[in-house]
């Protein structure tokens, strides 16, 4: 057998991985800690080496305690908001981008190319820059404190069209043409061959939408200010302003929240991994 | 039956390219057309107009009696086998075969037994269930040819379909198909650039060049009497020597040598055409060569080289011993062929 021999390229990489790893692992690892300790002892001696026991009263905390007048902004309710807020923009962009990509590629539309450079400039204006004006339509429209109002305004954007066809264009011609003979319509054609073919890449589509869904801070801060409505990563934000009240800020409900918060897009992109690096890297065509 | 006509079909793409000027011909029911001509010469086009895959721009396209110029390809009632085999990749190689069938809404069992036989017939039967990606490239061929098949068209169109495969499964799928097409006894178009492949499986060759027909005949004619010096030169490997002569007194010669008698009407300067094979060593023969290269092809020698300063090559049978340096030969006066030198339209 060969003796593994170290290679002094080899060490480094390693070094550099783990480096890495640590640099990215070490908040949450702390979040961990201080939640599983007492709030007294967090505040006492702030983020320490020893666990604590206090992990599944944080998280029963964490879940069921509301802070409002209305009591009902849970952690529960709050992580069914953003779950809401996920699904919707990461579904509504996929299949308004795919529409539009559609639309773009396969149909000889007179202005098929400057509408899709019009899209595409959009790019150059995301949320922050137009929130004003964004504000004030879904306000006139009284989506304030909707779901509707939350997500419709996030997903008109130029990205997952873009993506869908760059895809679209990539599909051999001939493919399509195969279909046109076999009796494929339009629709036909989208519904049993489009779709079909393009799943890794919505998979992949998927993952990205759902966590920059999810992560929106801006733009839920602003169009609810309903208690119910609350996104986690909005309501997070709630809890940490009474750190500056005078009672014993509670540290480990913050950071269990915190927790909960990260865990579901953790969890999306561990389960769809391999699709994901499918969808951006394969051509099974 | 299905017997497809066209006449006066033109194709010019928006961009002004004229790729087929106006052609017309009918193909009988049955028949085995294969269109044959260089890259770029317009031979995709004139089948993508018959598939209806691109549009007509001027001329009538009958199949069977039907006008079918405005007629949607799903609706012309043909199939197209395609290069690069376009199955659906996302499908079982059962549902690739059925899907055009689920689409003109035939009952399932019916498109079962359908595909149940194309299988049959095309070897697939332990393939159904795999993805097109799980099969050699043969194999997706044949499952393209089951799709073609499996709807009962008048008319098989294929536009390269052997062109992707390694040269021995080329050999193998040429025969099949053509046994296939006899057996189904569909008419059917083939474009392929393989002149091999247009010598043995087509009843009928049209060969093209610049969006023109230049000859359309039999294998035998095409080969033995090309109508111009670009079908001469296109069909055969080697293609047929084109020597610059001229005639006088009704007799056609290079410089003094005098070859054979030329039709009357004719004079002036010829090309004058002779296939390597009917050029044979015979020590009393008139012409003198000049070997320069002898190719060693295992069963035969090709040998090149010069005859009055014009290059020449030769087809001889591995039992003749060849060297390089001069050489005698003769050829059969009714083999060759006469071309006008400004037109390069046969005599
Ligand atoms: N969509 C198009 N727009 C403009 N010109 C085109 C288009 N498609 C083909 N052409 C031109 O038409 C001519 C014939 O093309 P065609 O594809 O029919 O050639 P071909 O004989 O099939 O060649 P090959 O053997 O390479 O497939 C070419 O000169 C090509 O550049
Ligand atoms: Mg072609």
């Amino acid at each position: 057998m060969q003796k593994p021999r170290l290679r002094l390229s080899t060490v480094l990489d390693h070094v550099i991985l783990i480096i890495g790893s640590l640099f990215m692992m070490l908040p949450v690892l702390m979040l961990l800690q201080m939640t599983s300790m007492p709030d007294l002892v967090n505040m006492k001696n702030g983020p320490g080496l020893s666990f604590g026991s206090q992990l599944d009263d944080n998280f029963l905390k964490a879940m069921l305690k509301a802070d409002g007048f209305a009591g009902a902004n849970t952690g529960l309710n709050m992580l069914w908001n953003s779950l809401i807020l996920g699904f919707g923009f990461a579904i509504g962009k996929i299949v308004l981008g795919m529409m539009a990509a559609y639309a773009i590629v396969y149909f000889r539309l007179r202005f098929a190319s400057f509408a899709f450079w019009m899209i595409f400039t959009t790019l150059l204006l995301p949320l922050e820059v137009r929130i004003l004006p964004s504000y004030e339509i879904v306000q006139k429209l009284g989506m304030l404190n909707t779901y509707q109002g939350l997500i419709v305004p996030l997903i008109a954007s130029a990205t997952a069209t873009f993506f869908f066809r760059q895809y679209f264009r990539s599909i051999p011609e001939e493919l399509v043409e195969a279909a046109r003979i076999d009796g494929a319509g339009p629709v036909k054609f989208f519904f049993d061959i489009l779709v079909p073919l393009s799943r890794t890449m919505v998979a992949a589509m998927f993952i990205i939408m759902f966590v920059y869904g999810w992560n929106q801070y801006l733009w839920p801060t602003m169009i609810t200010t309903d208690e119910g409505m609350f996104t986690l990563v909005r309501g997070i934000k709630q809890i940490t302003q009474m750190l500056e009240g005078n009672q014993i800020p509670e540290y480990g409900r913050a950071n269990m929240l915190a927790l909960i918060a990260i865990l579901p897009p953790v969890l999306i992109v561990v389960f769809f991994q391999s699709w994901f690096v499918k969808g951006l890297t394969e051509s099974d065509k | 039956m299905a017997q497809v006509t066209l006449s006066g079909i033109t194709k010019t793409y928006p961009n002004g390219v004229t790729a087929v000027h106006p052609a017309s011909f009918s193909i009988p029911h049955g028949e085995f057309i294969v269109l044959v001509g260089p890259s770029g010469c317009g031979k995709s086009t004139m089948l993508r107009m018959i598939a209806g895959l691109e549009d007509i721009s001027a001329g009538d396209l009958h199949i069977g009696a039907r006008l079918v110029n405005h007629i949607d390809p799903a609706d012309r009632d043909i199939a197209m086998v395609f290069q690069n085999y376009a199955l659906y990749p996302h499908m079982s190689v059962r549902k690739n075969i059925g899907y055009g069938l689920k689409n003109r809404k035939i009952p399932q069992a019916q498109i079962d037994q359908k595909v149940a036989e194309a299988s049959a017939l095309l070897n697939l039967d332990d393939y159904l269930d795999r993805k097109p990606s799980q099969l050699s490239g043969g194999q997706r061929q044949r499952v393209a040819m089951g799709r073609a098949i499996v709807r009962d068209p008048a008319l098989f169109l294929f536009d390269e379909p052997l062109s992707n495969l390694d040269a021995k499964l080329r050999n193998q799928m040429r025969i099949e198909i053509k046994a296939l097409q006899r057996r189904l006894g569909v008419t059917s178009v083939y474009v392929t650039h393989d002149q091999v492949e247009a010598m043995t499986m087509a009843d009928r060759i049209i060969v093209m060049n610049e969006g023109r027909i230049e000859q359309i005949g039999s294998p035998s004619e095409i080969y033995h009497s090309p109508a111009t010096t670009f079908v001469a030169s296109f069909m055969g490997a080697p293609p047929m020597n084109l020597l610059h002569g001229e005639i006088l007194n009704g007799m056609a010669q290079i410089g003094d040598l005098r070859l054979a008698a030329a039709p009357k009407a004719a004079s002036g300067a010829v090309v004058i055409g002779l296939r390597p094979e009917d050029i044979t060593p015979d020590a009393a023969g008139p012409l003198m060569l000049d070997i320069a290269l002898v190719e060693e092809l295992g069963a035969h020698r090709l040998l090149h080289g010069s005859l009055l300063g014009q290059p020449i090559s030769l087809h001889v049978s591995k039992d003749i011993a060849a060297s390089t340096g001069p050489l005698r030969a003769s050829f059969k006066p009714e083999t060759l062929s006469l071309f006008a030198a400004d037109t390069g339209v046969r005599l």
